[in-house]
C-alpha cells in the first residue's frame, strides 16, 4: 500500500474517531438531564412559582425563573442586535476599505469574547454600585448585552466576509448607498448565518449563569418592572444542586430539561422562519 | 469620432506601493464602443473600475490624476458618489445577481431612486427583459429567486439590471467570458444595438470579437497605454511592436 492510501485511511480514521466523541458525548449530556429531570418536570414546576415549602422538596415550581430567564435573554438579544447587527454590517460594508481599523475592531471583540463571563457580571455589578441601581432585570439584560454582544458581532462579521467582494460592486454600481448595500444586499445574502450567529447568543445569553449572579438577585416572584430583580433558570439550578435535600436537586435537573427545551423551541421556530429568506441567498 | 464622454487625463493609481495604471490619458467618445485589450494583469479591469470609482473598496487605493465625465471630474467631487456611480451601468466578468427575485433584481435600481408605484414598475421590468431577450425566459417564474437562472441568463439579468438605472455609460468587464457562444452573441447583438443610446466600454480577451463590435480602441501593457485609435486603423495599421506582436497572437 502506497503512502497517500496510508494518509487517507488515517485521517479518515480520526475524522470518524473524532465526531462519534462528538456526538456521543453530545448525546450522553442531553440524555442524563432528561433522565434524571423529566420525571421530575411536572406540570406544576413549570405553571407555579415557588411556595413556602419549596426549597424544602414541597409545592411550587419554577415558572419565575423561567419568565425570568425568558424576559432576560430575549432582552439582552434583541439589545445585542440593535447594536451588533449594525456594527457587524458597517465593519463589512461602510469601513470594508479601511483594513487596519476593522482588523482592530475585530480584535477588540475576539479578546472581549474571551474574556469570562464573571468578569462582566463583577462590572456590571461595579457600575450597579456607581449608579446606585439594585439588582434588577435591567441590570441583567445590560450585562447580558455587554457580554453577548462580541459573541455575536463577529458571529455575524463571519458570515458577511463571506459575501463576495463582486456583489458589494454591483451593488455600488447600482448607486445604491453604503446602507442600501449593508441591508438590502449583505443581510439578505447572509440571513441563514446571521440567524445563527444570533442564535449562538440567545443560547450563550439564556444558559449563563456568572453573569447574572450579581446583577440580576433572585426572587420567588415573576417581575412585573425592569427594575425589580428576577430569577433566572441557570441560577435556579445552581441554587437547587447545591441543597442537600434530593427532591430538591432533581428538580434541578428537571429545570435543566427546560433550559434544553427552551432553547430547541427557539432554534427551532427562528429556522423556520429563516428558510423563507434563505431561498434567496446566491450560491456563488 | 463622436464627442468625448469620458476624458482621463495623467491617471495615475496605486494599490499600496504597486503601481498599476500608468499616466493613463485617453478619450472615450459618446455612444460608441470602446474596446480596452491587453494581456492578463496589465491594468483593464482597474482601469474600469476607476471610472465609477468602485476602487474605493480597495483598502491602500491611492489614484491621481483626473477623469472627466461630462466635464465633471469624478475623482474631485462634490457631488454625491451614488449619483455618478448611476450613470454607468457596470457588467463584471461573471454575472453578480442580487440575493432577491429576477422580478427585485431589475426593480432594485428603480426602487432606491424612489420609484414604488407597482404598475410602474411592472412596465418597466417587462421592458428591460424585453430589452435583453430575457422576458420570454423568465415571464413565469419572475418571483422565483435570481439565483436559480442558468449563468448566460444571469448575465443578462444584470445587463437589464443595469439598464434598468437608466445609465449613459455601460461599463462591460469580460461580459462574455462565462458564457457559451449563442449566449455570447446574444450580448454582442445587444451591444451593438445598445450603442445607439449609450456609451460602451468593454474588456475583451477576444480578438475576434473585439474586431466584430469595437468603434474605438485602447490597448494596454503593464500598467500603460501602448497605443489607442480607431478600431480600423488598429487593427490594420498598428504602429507599435508589441501591439502587433499581440494581434499576431505571440502572446496574451
Ligand atoms: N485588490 C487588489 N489589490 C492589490 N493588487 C491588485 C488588486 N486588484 C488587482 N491588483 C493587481 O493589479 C494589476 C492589474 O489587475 P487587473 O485586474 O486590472 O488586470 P486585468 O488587466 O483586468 O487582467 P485580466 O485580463 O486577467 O482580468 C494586477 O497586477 C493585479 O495583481
Ligand atoms: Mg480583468
Amino acid at each position: 500500500m502506497d503512502l497517500r492510501k496510508i494518509e487517507e485511511i488515517f485521517f479518515r480514521i480520526l475524522m470518524f474517531c473524532s465526531t462519534v466523541i462528538i456526538a456521543v458525548s453530545l448525546i450522553i449530556i442531553i440524555f442524563s438531564t432528561f433522565y434524571k429531570g423529566l420525571p421530575h418536570l411536572t406540570w406544576e414546576m413549570i405553571s407555579k412559582t415557588p411556595k413556602g415549602g419549596f426549597y424544602f422538596g414541597k409545592e411550587g415550581g419554577i415558572l419565575n425563573a423561567i419568565v425570568g430567564s425568558l424576559y432576560l435573554s430575549f432582552g439582552a438579544t434583541i439589545l445585542a442586535i440593535l447594536f451588533g447587527l449594525p456594527l457587524a454590517l458597517f465593519l463589512n460594508v461602510h469601513i470594508a476599505h479601511r483594513r487596519k481599523l476593522v482588523n482592530v475592531v475585530r480584535f477588540v471583540m475576539d479578546l472581549l469574547w474571551g474574556v469570562p463571563s464573571i468578569v462582566y457580571g463583577a462590572f456590571g455589578f461595579t457600575i450597579m454600585v456607581f449608579f446606585g441601581i439594585r439588582a434588577s432585570l435591567l441590570a441583567g439584560i445590560i450585562t447580558v448585552t455587554l457580554f453577548i454582544i462580541p459573541i455575536m458581532v463577529r458571529g455575524i462579521d463571519e458570515v458577511l466576509q463571506s459575501v463576495p467582494r463582486g456583489l458589494h460592486e454591483s451593488s455600488l454600481s447600482l448607486g445604491s448607498t453604503r446602507a442600501e448595500t449593508a441591508y438590502k444586499v449583505f443581510l439578505k445574502q447572509s440571513v441563514p448565518g446571521v440567524v445563527t450567529a444570533i442564535l449562538l447568543s440567545f443560547g450563550r445569553a439564556i444558559g449563563d449563569a456568572a453573569s447574572i449572579l450579581f446583577t440580576t438577585g433572585y426572587t420567588d416572584h415573576i417581575p412585573t418592572s425592569l427594575s425589580q430583580p428576577t430569577a433566572t433558570l441557570p441560577l435556579a439550578i445552581f441554587f437547587q444542586l447545591s441543597s442537600p435535600i434530593p427532591q430538591v436537586r432533581d428538580r434541578a435537573y428537571a429545570a435543566a430539561a427546560v433550559l434544553f427545551i427552551i432553547i430547541l423551541i427557539i432554534s427551532i421556530l427562528s429556522r423556520f422562519f429563516s428558510k423563507r429568506y434563505q431561498k434567496n441567498k446566491i450560491n456563488f | 469620432m463622436n464627442k468625448p464622454k469620458i476624458n482621463i487625463q495623467d491617471l495615475n493609481l496605486y494599490y499600496g506601493k504597486q503601481h498599476i495604471l500608468k499616466n493613463i490619458n485617453t478619450i472615450i467618445p459618446e455612444r460608441q464602443i470602446t474596446v480596452i485589450m491587453g494581456p492578463s494583469g496589465c491594468g483593464k479591469t482597474t482601469l474600469m473600475k476607476s471610472l465609477n470609482r468602485l476602487t474605493d473598496l480597495t483598502p491602500d487605493c491611492s489614484v491621481s490624476g483626473k477623469i472627466m465625465i461630462d466635464g465633471q471630474n469624478i475623482l474631485n467631487t462634490t457631488e454625491d458618489i451614488t449619483k455618478i456611480r448611476k450613470k454607468m451601468g457596470l457588467l463584471a466578468q461573471r454575472p453578480y445577481p442580487l440575493p432577491m427575485s429576477i422580478y427585485n433584481n431589475v426593480a432594485y435600481g428603480l426602487r432606491i431612486s424612489g420609484r414604488k408605484k407597482r404598475r410602474f414598475l411592472d412596465k418597466r421590468v417587462e421592458h428591460y427583459l424585453r430589452q435583453v431577450n430575457l422576458w420570454n425566459e423568465v415571464k413565469d417564474r419572475l418571483k422565483e429567486p435570481a439565483g436559480t437562472l442558468s449563468i448566460g441568463q444571469q448575465q443578462r439579468l444584470c445587463l437589464a439590471r443595469g439598464l434598468a438605472v437608466d445609465p449613459e455609460i455601460i461599463l462591460a468587464d469580460e461580459p462574455t467570458s462565462a458564457l457559451d457562444p449563442i449566449s455570447s452573441q446574444t450580448i454582442e447583438e445587444k451591444f451593438k444595438e445598445l450603442k445607439n443610446q449609450f456609451t460602451i466600454v468593454m474588456v475583451t480577451h477576444i480578438l475576434r470579437q473585439a474586431k466584430r463590435i469595437a468603434d474605438y480602441v485602447i490597448f494596454m501593457y503593464l500598467g500603460e497605454i501602448i497605443e489607442q485609435g480607431p478600431a480600423k486603423d488598429f487593427f490594420e495599421n498598428p504602429q507599435e511592436e508589441i501591439t502587433k506582436d499581440y494581434l499576431k497572437g505571440l502572446f496574451y
